[in-house]
């Protein structure tokens, strides 16, 4: 597998952080493959939006080196860098810059000098994707949350970025359109071989990336599959991280005293075990 | 708010809707300087079914119109009845002190009155006609000259096209908090004048805090898109100069070349 992203000894300090002596990102080095979908998990002012914005420049970083897709990141290469990474931000607002959805959609491509034609090909393309054509002359204001973080994926689909990053996109929107929002990216995913890295305090979300980094006062302080993570179980408690479902339910067994397997369990295979302890009884 | 007409835009689909933009802006404006050439009964009723048969033209009822006219009405009356008493000149009607009614007050008074009418007719027939974002692209469009000499044009469209796109947002945002304050127990326009006013604060200075947090979400969203000036970027909206505006450019000045031949 080719390495997409890679983060070297990155450190990060905000201006206000200079006098305190704090770091917002204190060393944090790590790879991510094309194609996976990763998963940045970790309490509020953990480092996890830091992060983001280090990595396509929105920040400058104090210290490190990061490539994105053998470009390492500097002045002369931020744009380039910005144009293989497109980010979905939280409040789908406040990311609306264009009068119209397809005009928003449009901004992107207008930027990168897109000609004419070929934008309103990728415009319509990209609208059609998430299902969201027929409101193409319509203003933000007639939009529902989701219905506008459909348009700002779209917006992102349309520059045909290698890297998706969503910084905690889904959680203004209600569960329904949380999971529409999140399947369209997993199908956009499988389609076009992109790679997601998700900022997320959604724990069931995280529970079905392929990777997950969990993040503590500025630093990467895990990395894994959902099943090694998972398997903490208190220690994540203790990071004030919450724990799927299966292994909440796992705990409250544990403290009936059921005789239950440490490694994490998928709904399924908790399904699968609970069926299993009820015919061998 | 709901009563300002002015800057509100009816969708529809007529011969003056589909007018690009710029000419219409152009003739509105031009249409507002030559009113002041007519100078006579003959010259003002031609003027008026001029700008009545554009009102047909557009399809939106009349009632549209005579709302724009209302917000203004005392600004008319007053200035027409100023123009009638302190007027002289002709046959004296009525005399009383300082104030006199001559016939030359009176006629004055009315062509103000047509002139008034005329001007806030045609001017909500523009921002009736043609939706904001048009006009945003026509003012880009027209001003592009001025590029010549430094003027940041595409920086001024940007600015005014996300602030049409922003008065929805905020108005919402407004109501939020005035909502939030009402429920613990903000009293919006009540009491005197004093009061009032500082129960402005509690509203407009979350709403300027959350401008500044959105306006820097906006901007950090935008160049992450790759936004990096108006150097280089391509256009998705395009105006498209069809033969009805010249057209309409023609008849405008046909109507000139009449209002010249019947003005004194």
């Amino acid at each position: 597998m080719t390495e997409v992203i890679k983060v070297d000894h990155l450190n990060y300090q905000y201006e206000a952080q200079k006098e305190l002596n704090e770091m917002a990102l204190k060393d944090v080095s790590f790879t991510i493959n094309k194609g996976e979908w990763v998963a940045i998990i970790g309490h509020n002012g953990s480092g996890k939006s830091t992060l983001s914005k280090n990595i396509n420049g929105l920040l400058a970083p104090k210290s490190g080196e990061i490539t994105v897709d053998g470009l390492v990141l500097s002045t002369e290469t931020v744009w380039d860098i910005r144009r293989k990474i497109g980010i979905v931000f939280q409040n789908p607002d406040n990311q609306f810059v264009g009068a119209t959805v397809e005009d928003d959609v449009a901004f992107g491509l207008e930027n990168n000098g897109i000609e004419r034609k070929e934008m309103q090909e990728r415009v319509r393309d990209a609208l059609e994707r998430v299902d969201m054509w027929q409101f193409a002359a319509k203003e933000p204001a007639r939009l529902s949350g989701g219905q506008k973080q459909r348009v700002a994926i779209a917006g992102i689909v349309a520059l045909r970025p290698e890297v998706i990053i969503l910084d905690e996109s889904t959680s203004m929107l209600d569960p329904e359109g949380r999971d529409e929002v999140l399947s369209l990216i997993h199908q956009l995913k499988d389609e076009r071989g992109l790679t997601i890295i998700s900022i997320t305090h959604d724990i069931n979300e995280a529970a079905s990336a392929d990777k997950i980094m969990v993040m503590d006062g500025g630093q990467l302080v895990k990395q894994g599959t959902p099943a090694e993570i998972f398997a903490l179980g208190e220690q994540l408690v203790d990071m004030g991280l919450d724990v799927p479902y299966p292994e909440r339910l796992k705990a409250a067994l544990k403290k009936r005293h059921f005789d239950i397997p440490d490694d994490y369990m998928t709904e399924e295979g908790m399904v699968d075990w609970l069926w299993q302890l009820n015919s061998t009884k | 708010m709901n009563k300002l007409i002015l800057g509100r835009y009816i969708a529809g689909d007529s011969l003056i809707h589909r007018l690009d933009p710029r000419a219409k802006l152009v003739l509105s404006f031009y249409f507002v300087g030559i009113i002041f050439m007519a100078n006579n009964w003959q010259s003002f009723s031609m003027l008026l079914i001029f700008t009545l048969g554009c009102i047909l033209a557009s399809k939106i009822s009349l009632s549209f119109f005579l709302k724009g006219v209302r917000p203004l009405i005392w600004l008319i009356i007053f200035t027409v009845a100023l123009q009638m008493l302190f007027s002289s000149g002709g046959q004296m009607y009525w005399h009383w002190g300082i104030f006199k009614i001559s016939e030359f007050g009176v006629t004055n008074g009315l062509y103000i009155f047509c002139r008034f009418i005329l001007i806030i007719f045609m001017s909500t027939l523009l921002t009736l006609s043609t939706a904001p974002l048009q006009l945003a692209d026509a003012i880009e469009s027209l001003l592009k000259p001025l590029k010549t000499i430094k003027f940041p044009v595409y920086e001024i469209a940007l600015m005014l096209s996300i602030a049409l796109r922003f008065v929805p947002t905020l108005m919402d945002e407004t109501a939020k908090i005035m909502n939030a304050q009402r429920a613990r127990g903000v009293n919006f326009g009540q009491g005197s004048l004093i009061k009032q006013m500082q129960s402005i604060i509690p509203l407009l200075i979350p709403l300027f805090v959350s401008s500044f947090n959105r306006a820097e979400d906006l901007a950090i969203a935008m160049e992450s898109r790759g936004y990096q000036g108006g150097e280089g970027r391509t256009k998705y909206r395009v105006l498209k100069w069809q033969t009805t505006d010249t057209m309409a450019f023609v008849l405008f000045a046909v109507v000139t070349v009449a209002l010249v031949y019947l003005k004194n």
